[in-house]
């Protein structure tokens, strides 16, 4: 039997994910990252990106909004803002959340300082994330 | 002596209350086991934070980041309390305040306050309040914490302030808390020593600085994050007990007043009859 990768990806509201897998890709700032058993030991960070689990030649995805992850001997630990598959993406919450990160970003607020236009763009971008992993799960159906 | 109907009224107006206090109870208790849960879910994101950067801090990499620094002579500081926005639950509130009260003496401190009853505390005294936030003891997300920790941490980079602490109520359990004060920033590698890593060759990306510069706004964010969970099940568990020791005593003070009642009525009755037997006397002579 060929080693298996350890994979946990834990949240501020639990533990989302524990459990083998042959290889593990996730979204660095540096890219996409893919891990497979016996990573030399790596701390990174992660960007705002998919999560995608292969096992046995199945691919599960799920979303990953931000974090960092840790390689160990005993496997690889994610530790993210939130997690979420396809399938429990509120669509209606994440098209409102790009609507208003737009509307922040293209001046219809008058407050533009710093914080403010580096929030909204990240909440663009975990908007954008949300709509496109919801979207490819129906089209799969 | 009090009338019978004064005290069937005091009867009446204890009672209620000992059905208010009694109905709290049952409400905080049913909210204690969720926010149990939500304490235990939190656990290992907060464990598994804390590992890592120990486990960097450990590396000794960390040691020239500015948010690890000590700063010798600063005596500003930032003193973030964590307490409910309702009261009846025992000292919960008091002592959460006193704690960070006695903190803030020997410094130059301001306060940012979670909770109305922390604001109105710090209101009331000379110690300036540099935000609050009300309202989300009970209903509150990461991303709160996240906001907190995002102001902190700007207050400490545009060096208005030397050290943050964070006072928050410890879980013993269900019955007992007790408040206490860490130090948020400048972080102390001393709190991890002999946690850190086997000592293995750990690889960066992008870079030592880069993953630290990261991951302790994080930290910072965590620690505030579960001192909201953790502070949450400490006031519901102090509501719990308080609202029980309330109603045992409303349930004292019926008992005594039933006593007195059932008296004050005896009393009337032998009054009455002693009236009629010696009306009936005078007529019968």
């Amino acid at each position: 039997m060929a080693n298996k990768l350890h994979l946990r990806v834990v949240t501020p509201h639990g533990q989302f994910y524990d459990g083998d897998c042959d290889m593990a890709i996730m979204k660095t700032v540096d890219g996409d990252t893919g891990i497979l058993y016996g990573h030399q030991p790596l701390t990174t960070v992660l960007d705002v990106g998919k999560l995608r689990i292969i096992d046995e030649g199945e691919e599960k995805d799920s979303t990953l909004m931000g974090g960092f992850a840790k390689v160990s001997p005993e496997g690889l630990t994610i530790i993210s803002d939130a997690a979420e598959w396809p399938g429990d993406i509120d669509i209606a919450r994440a098209k409102e959340s790009r609507e208003r990160a737009n509307a922040r970003l293209h001046g219809e607020s008058k407050d533009t300082s710093g914080l403010d236009i580096s929030r909204a763009e990240a909440a663009l971008k975990r908007a954008t994330l949300r709509i496109d992993m919801a979207g490819a799960k129906k089209l799969k159906k | 002596m009090a009338s019978m109907r004064d005290i069937k009224r005091r009867i009446k107006s204890v009672n209620s209350t000992r059905q208010i206090t009694k109905a709290m109870n049952l409400v905080a208790s049913s909210k204690l086991n969720r926010a149990k849960a939500r304490l235990e879910e939190t656990k290992p994101f907060a464990e598994e934070t804390r590992k890592v950067i120990a486990e960097i801090g450990a590396a000794a990499g960390g040691l020239n980041n500015p948010l690890f620094a000590e700063k010798p002579k600063g005596n500003k500081a930032l003193v973030i309390v964590i307490t409910g926005d309702k009261g009846l639950c025992g000292g919960y509130n008091s002592n959460v305040c006193k704690e960070a009260q006695a903190l803030c003496e020997s410094k130059e401190a301001k306060v940012i306050t979670v909770g109305s009853k922390g604001r109105d505390y710090f209101k009331r005294r000379t110690i300036p309040i540099d935000r609050s936030v009300v309202g989300i003891s009970e209903h509150f997300e990461y991303g709160d914490a996240v906001v907190l920790g995002e102001h902190a941490l700007k207050l400490y980079r545009e060096r208005d302030i030397d050290a943050v602490y964070l006072v928050s109520t410890k879980y013993i359990s269900s019955i007992s808390s007790t408040p206490k004060a860490v130090r948020l920033l400048p972080v102390n590698p001393k709190e991890f020593e002999g946690k850190g890593a086997s000592g293995s060759l750990v690889l960066y990306e992008p870079s030592e600085g880069a993953v630290l510069e990261y991951i302790v706004p994080k930290y910072v964010d965590t620690l505030i994050y579960g001192a909201l969970v953790e502070s949450s099940v400490c006031e519901l568990g102090a509501r719990m007990t308080a609202m029980d020791a309330a109603t045992d005593n409303a349930e004292e003070m019926l008992d005594s007043l039933n006593l007195l009642y059932n008296r004050v009525r005896q009393g009337a009755i032998t009054n009455e009859i002693t009236e009629i037997v010696s009306g009936s006397n005078a007529l019968s002579q």
